[in-house]
Order: structure tokens, then sequence, then C-alpha cells
């Protein structure tokens, strides 16, 4: 952990969690448009967001601490998650040798908390939709470290802050078919990660097929703001990881390179929605199918460049 | 990945993947038909200069491997009226692990032998991986039709190694070798359409009346 | 020019008999395949007066390990054409044109292997008698004939395709070598310069993937299915013409790795599927209980011995190239007999069928000389290829491969003697009077057998020559 952190990458992380809860719009948006319809503004997120704040919350008498602290510690974890990426191109406020494994780690405590919280409300409902969750993360998390595995073979920084930071635009012109497999790959796993199509419909409201929204079928006020603000801001993280994966900004003026992140999540938000109007939901015996199949395109990525 | 030769290459790969992870018969077709597309481009992309061969067998692998046979494994689908899925021995995770081992395998093997002078040095693994992939789907799917697209993914990854002696094999054998391809996949259909009016089914585990 | 008319003319016979529609019966195209059949015979008889010519660049060529191959198809065809005219008579369904026109295509693609000095073109040619055999297994088109047909393709393309792929594998291992390409010759001259490594591999792929035509084990699955349903013709042609030039394309690859000195690397996996072919014929010999699938495992049997020859080396390459001749003429005697049988008793298999003598005298005694012909007893000619097989093993300080050679085949004798005892003696089950037999159904069977016993009393001196030459070339010598 270094102690000297520029400033302005904090900016740029501050930056992202304002424009977090708009992401899920934009994708919302796209895919209203695309299938003839008006659609929910794009800022509908934040209006959810502030009436949810002023409502009350209501616990069940069973639930405990643990369910209470769920959606705290999902965002928190994410956040920290967020530290770690160096959005400005430069540097990231927090980094150190090896942080690709904390950062994974930061998103499996956040999904531990997420699914503690929805075990302890006893439901049934709560419960599948915690093992559906599980399951799919089991798979989705080998293939986020075979990306990450090959994005350090790329670059030959153990650190995020190295790996998709001002090294990643050497090894674009060197290693441009591993990292598009490795883009690709990451794509995959944003769309298994946020419970998007064609992992999860987030449009449905049937508890039998829904795999994230039913985890949290009974928070309410703040603590469902929490939440809302937790998934908006994994899908924006995921996108952020994608756009520093694709876009090489350490030649970009220190002012343009966050401005060039937010319009890189907006446009995978969009293409997002593209995929949800085009495709429909997999059976869920399928899912682990795509995301190893989005491993193999990641471990091919690597034996090219081990090469 | 400099040249386009690589680039059709390692797509050639992502085709393998695709085949062994669909659940769809025709998804399977349509990737063998894109393999084709891609096996047809490479001569052109490898060649240094391009002769009235190398156009020739490029053309003719387009028309063969792209066109013609895939356009018939979807006729023998409609005609036999086969069920979409695939039905594989072996899980689709299984397989698409297994196919990532098969190119893990192939490009080990290939680093290891002496490869003499080649245009492109992913050709020879890829070569070999399709292969191997080929012999996969060949032996864990269990209908008539996946496995004779598994037969022609087989054959792709012996033409894609073949590639590195356009020199040495003449352009009559070339012709030859397709033609070979063809008439065999093509009796196969056939077989396969006598298979289904005999049994009502193109699952090829019913034939099994003859054993010791 | 010779040689080039050798295969044009069955190719065109093929053509003709295929593309010209007749309603009518098949007389005219039975003539063709018999004209066909002598006239090839004749031009193959005239290279032994005056061999040494190549055609196409050197592409075709007659050596004199090929010429063998070529005379033993040649002369199988010939005596299955004759048969032809009696069987298509009594079969159900009769055979027509797709039948008369598969049978001459597989002449041509068979020649086509057996004359080839480029390796890639004989590739081309085994791969064409996959498909012109396949149809005439599909004969019956009946469910049975169907199963075996799929089998048969999908094992032998698979096969195929990897022996191309070894085909590769072996030009690779040529680059950089002077000498035209795959041509067998220039192989041979420059064998020391091959890539050791590539070259390797190429023979491991041209094992399995011609092996897989020969129907070694373990790749033999294919074979029991089709030589027992195909017509026995058919059987015959296959178990004696189609494994022997196969066995031509393994041989080819040996000739090559066996003069780069990678012997020490070859002979052992030769001598192993040798072995395991043996055992595996062995285990399904006995306890077997229909006629034409003992006859494939039998098959199976021979092309074992074939190998095993080839990698003791020595007196063994020549008693391999013997075998060859041996059990192609005697693998076509059976299988015409065996067709016979069929033809009156509507099966092969041996349950309900009892005293053959009786019912069938002719084809009934051919088959049980058939039998100690097979098997290897004295005075047949096999006895004397097996025999020289045996000594190259003890010769070559492999006792161990002596002896359980040996007991197999001791075992293998004693499950086909069962087999075919018990259909030929006994009680027949009908009192029906013996049944005269076809003249066009006995010639060929007796044309074989009166050559198989020939040859194991005389060998003429041309032929020993030509045993001689070939052996030689295969890293052996004559005893």
């Amino acid at each position: 952990m270094t102690g000297h952190t520029d400033w302005r990458a904090l900016v740029a992380v501050a930056m992202v969690l304002l424009i977090a809860p708009a992401i899920p719009g934009i994708a919302t948006k796209t895919k209203s448009v695309l299938t003839g319809r008006r659609g929910a503004p794009v800022l509908q997120g934040y209006r959810d967001l502030a009436k949810l704040v002023r409502k009350g919350r209501v616990y069940s008498d069973v639930s405990t601490w643990v369910f209470r602290a769920g959606p705290v510690v999902v965002v928190a974890s994410l956040v920290l998650a967020l530290l770690m990426l160096p959005l400005d191109g430069r540097s990231a406020p927090l980094h150190f040798a090896g942080d690709v494994v904390a950062f994974a780690g930061a998103l499996a405590l956040g999904r531990f908390a997420l699914v503690l919280s929805g075990l302890d409300t006893g439901s049934s409902f709560e419960g599948m939709g915690a093992s559906r969750e599980v399951t799919i993360a089991s798979f989705a998390e080998p293939v986020l470290f075979l990306c990450f595995a090959a994005l350090v073979l790329a670059t030959g920084h153990l650190s995020l802050n190295g790996a998709v930071g001002p090294a990643i635009g050497a090894a674009w012109p060197r290693d441009t078919a591993s990292l598009v497999l490795v883009a690709l790959a990451l794509f995959v796993l944003l769309l298994a990660e946020n419970a998007r199509v064609p992992v999860d419909d987030p449009a449905t409201h049937l508890e039998l097929t829904m795999v994230h929204e039913v985890i949290v079928l009974d928070h309410s006020g703040p603590d469902l703001a929490l939440v809302l603000y937790g998934s908006a801001l994994k899908l924006t993280l995921f996108a952020a990881l994608l756009v520093c994966v694709v876009v090489p900004r350490a030649a970009l003026r220190a002012w343009t390179a966050p401005v060039a992140v937010a319009a890189g999540v907006a446009v995978v938000a969009v293409l997002v929605g593209v995929v949800e109007s085009a495709m429909a939901r997999l059976r869920l015996t399928r899912v682990p199918q795509l995301i190893v199949g989005a491993g193999a395109l990641a471990l091919f990525g690597i034996i090219l460049l081990l090469r | 990945m400099q040249t386009t030769a690589e680039l059709l290459l390692l797509l050639v790969v992502l085709t393998d993947l695709a085949v062994l992870g669909s659940s769809r018969l025709r998804t399977c077709i349509r990737a063998v038909a894109a393999q084709g597309l891609l096996l047809g481009l490479l001569p052109v992309a490898l060649a240094s200069r391009y002769t009235v061969h190398v156009v020739a067998l490029s053309a003719g692998t387009v028309v063969v491997k792209a066109v013609v046979l895939p356009l018939f494994l979807l006729w023998a689908i409609r005609e036999a009226a086969v069920r979409r899925e695939v039905e594989p021995l072996v899980g689709y995770i299984a397989s698409l692990l297994l196919g990532a081992a098969a190119v893990a395998a192939g490009f080990a093997i290939a680093t290891r032998l002496p490869v003499p002078d080649v245009a492109e040095p992913v050709l020879v693994p890829v070569a070999l991986a399709t292969v191997m992939i080929g012999l996969i789907v060949l032996t864990t799917r269990r209908k008539a039709l996946t496995q004779v697209v598994g037969y022609l993914m087989l054959e792709n990854g012996i033409y894609l190694f073949g590639l590195t002696q356009t020199e040495s094999v003449p352009f009559l054998l070339e012709v030859g070798v397709l033609l070979d391809i063809f008439a065999g996949v093509f009796i196969m259909g056939i077989v396969v359409f006598h298979i289904n009016r005999e049994f009502d089914s193109l699952d090829s585990s019913h034939l099994t009346e003859l054993r010791d | 020019m010779r040689l080039i008319v050798l295969w044009l003319v069955p190719a065109i016979a093929a053509l003709a008999t295929g593309l010209v529609p007749s309603p009518r019966v098949t007389r005219w195209r039975v003539a063709v395949l018999v004209g066909a059949a002598a006239l090839h015979l004749g031009v193959t008889v005239s290279l032994w007066s005056s061999p040494g010519e190549s055609a196409l660049n050197g592409w075709l060529g007659d050596d004199p390990l090929g010429l063998l191959v070529l005379t033993l198809v040649s002369t199988l065809f010939f005596v299955a054409a004759t048969y032809t005219v009696g069987y298509l008579r009594r079969a159900t369904p009769r055979g027509g044109r797709v039948f008369v026109s598969g049978l001459l295509g597989f002449l041509a693609a068979t020649t086509l292997v057996a004359l080839s000095q480029h390796l890639a073109l004989l590739w081309v040619g085994l791969e064409a008698t996959t498909f012109t055999v396949a149809p005439l297994i599909f004969h019956r088109h009946d469910r049975r004939s169907l199963e075996a047909v799929w089998k048969y393709l999908v094992i032998s393309s698979v096969g195929i395709a990897l022996a191309l792929l070894g085909i590769f594998f072996l030009a690779t291992a040529q680059h950089g070598v002077p000498g035209n390409p795959l041509i067998l010759g220039d192989l041979l001259a420059h064998a020391g310069e091959l890539q050791p490594m590539w070259l390797r591999a190429a023979f491991l792929f041209l094992l399995v993937g011609f092996g897989t035509k020969m129907g070694l084990a373990p790749m033999h699955t294919w074979k029991p299915d089709t030589y027992g349903e195909a017509p026995a013709l058919v059987g015959g042609l296959m178990a004696g013409g189609l494994t022997s030039c196969a066995f031509l394309g393994v041989a080819r690859i040996t000739e090559v790795t066996m003069r780069a000195g990678l012997g020490p690397f070859v002979q052992p996996l030769l001598i192993a599927f040798g072995l395991v072919s043996l055992a595996t014929a062995a285990v399904f010999i006995l306890g077997q209980g229909d006629l034409k699938r003992l006859l494939a495992y039998s098959s199976v049997e021979h092309m074992g011995l074939l190998v095993l020859g080839l990698g003791l080396g020595g007196v063994g390459a020549y008693g391999t190239v013997l075998h060859l001749i041996n059990n192609g003429l005697a693998k076509g005697w059976l299988f015409l007999v065996a067709g016979n049988v069929v033809l009156a008793t509507g099966t092969s298999a041996a349950s309900g069928t009892r005293g053959l003598i009786r019912t069938l005298p002719a084809s009934g005694i051919l088959l049980v000389m058939g039998l100690f012909a097979v098997t290897g007893s004295p005075p047949f000619g096999p006895f004397l290829s097996e025999f020289t097989i045996l000594r190259a093993a003890v010769g070559g300080g492999h006792v161990w491969v002596a002896a359980i050679m040996l007991f197999l085949l001791a075992a293998i004798f004693v499950g086909m003697a069962v087999l075919v005892l018990g259909m030929a003696l006994g009680e027949p089950a009908t009192d029906a009077p013996a049944e005269r037999e076809s003249a066009w159904l006995l010639a060929g069977p007796i044309a074989l057998a009166g050559l198989v016993l020939l040859l194991g009393l005389y060998i003429p001196a041309p032929l020993q020559r030509a045993l001689a030459h070939a052996a030689t070339a295969l890293g052996g010598g004559a005893p």
C-alpha cells in the first residue's frame, strides 16, 4: 500500500460512485427503445433511491443483525474493490502487488454478505436465490481469475494498478488476440455476475426464475436502497474494469481519462441493453455452460500468451 | 497477433469451442460452416502471391466446406426431422474443458516438434487442436449427424495441417482430398437418412444389434 | 502404359456399368465385369514377364511388393467375378447396377493402391476403396446391413483421416530433403535425412490409420459386422484384397522408417499390434456362432500375423510377404464357400446347420479343407508362411513372442474347428437329397484352393524372386 495517492484518482472514484445509479437505467432504456417502448427515464434510479431512503424499514421477527449488516457490507466491499481500479489510467487510490486477489476477494465478500442476509430471513425463496447465486459465482470466480491471470501475463504486473493501467497500452499491439478474448470473457462475466440476461432477467419478478432479485425480497426502505445502489455499483464496477482493459488511458490527460471511463461505462451499459433485447434468458442448467465457455476463451487467451 | 492469418486461425479455435459448447444441432452446423469459410480464406491469407492455384483452392474450399456440406447437413436435419438437441455423452462443460485442454495440448506439442520454416507459427498448434476437438466431438456425441460434424472438424484440422505442405503436395491431390471428403460425408449423409427411415431416429446408439 | 490401362479399364467399366441405365437383367453388366477382370488379370500377368514400368512421372510403378499385391488382388477379383455370375442368379435381392459398378470401382481403387509409388496417391486409392465398398455392404438394404455399413464408414473414415494426417507428417519430415515429395523411391534414397521426430509421428498415425483399414485390433471392431453382413463375395474381396492393400500402406511406411534406422522404435510397435490382434481374434473365435463373423476374426488374426512378421524382421519379413499372398487367397476361398452355404441354407449362423458335407458335398468338403488351410496346417501355403514367421521369432531371440503366438494359434484352431466341423459334419436337419451346386459357384473356390495348396508345396522361381526382393525392401531377407 502506498501513502502517495493522487487526489485526482479519488475524484475519479467519486465520479463513478455518483454515476452508478444511472448505469442500469441506460441498459433498461436501451432495451426499451430497441423493443419499441419508451421505457423509464435513465435517471429513474436516483428517484427510486431517494424514495426508498425516505421510507421506513420493516424487519421480520426471525432476522438478526446479519440481515441488517448485509446491504452495508455489500456497498462497502464494492467501494473497496473500486478503489483498486486505476480509473485515471495512472494509479489507483489503493494498490499493492497481488491486489488482483484482493479485488476478487472484495467481490466475494460482498456476495457472501448478500447471500447470508438472504439466508438469514429463513425464507425458502431467499434460500433458493442464494443457492443459485453461489452456484453461478462458483463458476464465475475461477473465470475472473483466469482473466486476471491473462492480464498479469500480458502486462507483467501483479497489481491491477499496472495490469489494467499504464502497462495495458503497451500490451495491446503485442497481444491483441489474447486481450480481445479476455475482454469477451469479462463481458460474459459482467452479465453473469450482475444477473443480467441471459443469466437472469432483472425485469422479472417471478421468484422461481430469479437469481439476484429473489435474495433481497425481504429488504425494505433504506436497506433496499443500499441493495439497489450496490447492484448498480457492481454493474458499474465490472463495466469500469472492462473499460480499463479495453481503453488504454495512459496517454489521455488527467481529467479526460475519468471522463473516458464514464463514457465507456455508458457504452457497456448500452451493450448490455442490446444483449438483453436480442437474447432470451437461458435455462439455469445452461448458465454454467456459458460461463465455462467464457473461461475457455480466457484460457485460450492465456495459452496464446504462454506460447 | 499481427497478421490476418493469425486472426483467422484464432477464429477457427473459437468455432471449435462453439461446436463443443452449443447444445443446438443447427448452431453446431453453422459453426462448422463458419470454420469452413475461415479455412477457405486461409490459403489466400497465407500466400505470398496470388496464383491461380491458391485462388482455386480457396474457392473450392469455401464452396465445399462452407456452403455445400453445411447446406447438405441442414437439409438432412429438415428431411429427417431431427430433434434440435445435440445429446452429448459427455456434458457441455466437460466437453468445453476437454476442448480447452486440447488447445493447450496442441500448443504444447507444437512447441516441442521441430516445425520447419512454416510461414505461420500458430498454424500447426491450431491444426492439432482442431483434430483433437474433432475427435472429441466424434466420440462424445450420440447423434449420427453430430458425429458427421465431428468428422468434418477432424478433416478441417488435417486440412489446416496440410496448408503447411502446399508446396510439396500438388494441386491434384488437394482436389482429390476435397472430393474424397465430400464424397465420404455425402454417402454418410445418405446412410444417415436411411438410418432415419429404418429406425425413426438418428440416434446411432440404436445401432447395437451386431455384437459379440 | 500398361499401368495406366490397369486402372483405367476397371474405372471406365465401373462408370459404364454405373451410368448406363438398363432395364434388362444384369447380363451385359456381368459380361463387362468378367471381361474387365480377365483383361486386368492378363495385363497383370504380362507385368511379370517384363516388369519395371513406371507412369505419370514415377507416381505409378510396379516394384516387387506392389506387384505381388496387384497380382493377388487381380487373381481374387477374377475369381470373384466368375463367382458373381453364379451369385447374381441366386442372390436375393439380385444385384444390379450399383453392385457391379461398385465391384469394378473397388478393383480400380485397389489397383491404384498397389501401383502407386506416391504415398498420397496410395492414400487417395485407399480412401476410394472405402466409398466403393460401402454400397456393396449395404447390398441387402435392411437394418442389419445398415448398421454394418454405418460402423464401417465411421470407423474407417476416421482411420483414413488419421492416415492422411500421417501422410502430411511424412511430408513435413521430408522438408528440405532432396527428392520429389512423397515419392517412395526418393524417400528411401534419402531416408537417413528425414526428420526423425516427424517420421515417428508419421509412422504412428499411418500405422493406426491404415491399421484401421486392415482391421488390426483394437481398431478391428467394424470387421465382424461388415464381413458378417456383406455378401460373402464382397467379404472375400475385402478380407483378401482390401486388407492386403491397407497392409501395403503399412508396409510402405515401415520400409521408409526401417531404412531411416528407426527399427528399434518401429518393431516393438508392430509386434505389439500383432500379438494384440492375435489375442483378440482368439478370444472372439472361441465360442463364435456365425461362420462369416468367424472368418472376420480369422482375418483379424492373419492381419496380426502380417504385422508380427514385419516387426520381427529378418526371415519374418519374407514370411509376411508370403503370408500376404496365402492369406489373401485362402480368405477368398473360404468366403466364397461361406457364400455357397448362405445361398443354400439362407444363413451363416452355425446353430441349426449340420451335415453340410452331405447336403452340399462340394462346398462342405471345400469348407473343411479351408479350415485346415486357414489355420496353418500342412500341406497348405499358410503353414509355410506362419512357420517362417515363427522361425523368425525364435531365431530373433523373441522366444516369448513365439510361445504366445503358438498358444494363440492353437486356441484359434480349436475355436474354428469346433464351429466349422460342427457345421460340416453330423446329421443334416432335413432328409433332402444332396443339392447340385452351380459350376460358377464352385470353380472359383476350387481354383483358389488349388493355388493355396500349390503355394504350400512349391513356390515358382519368379514368385520366389519377387518375394525375396519385397522382403529385402522391408528390412528382412529370404531364408
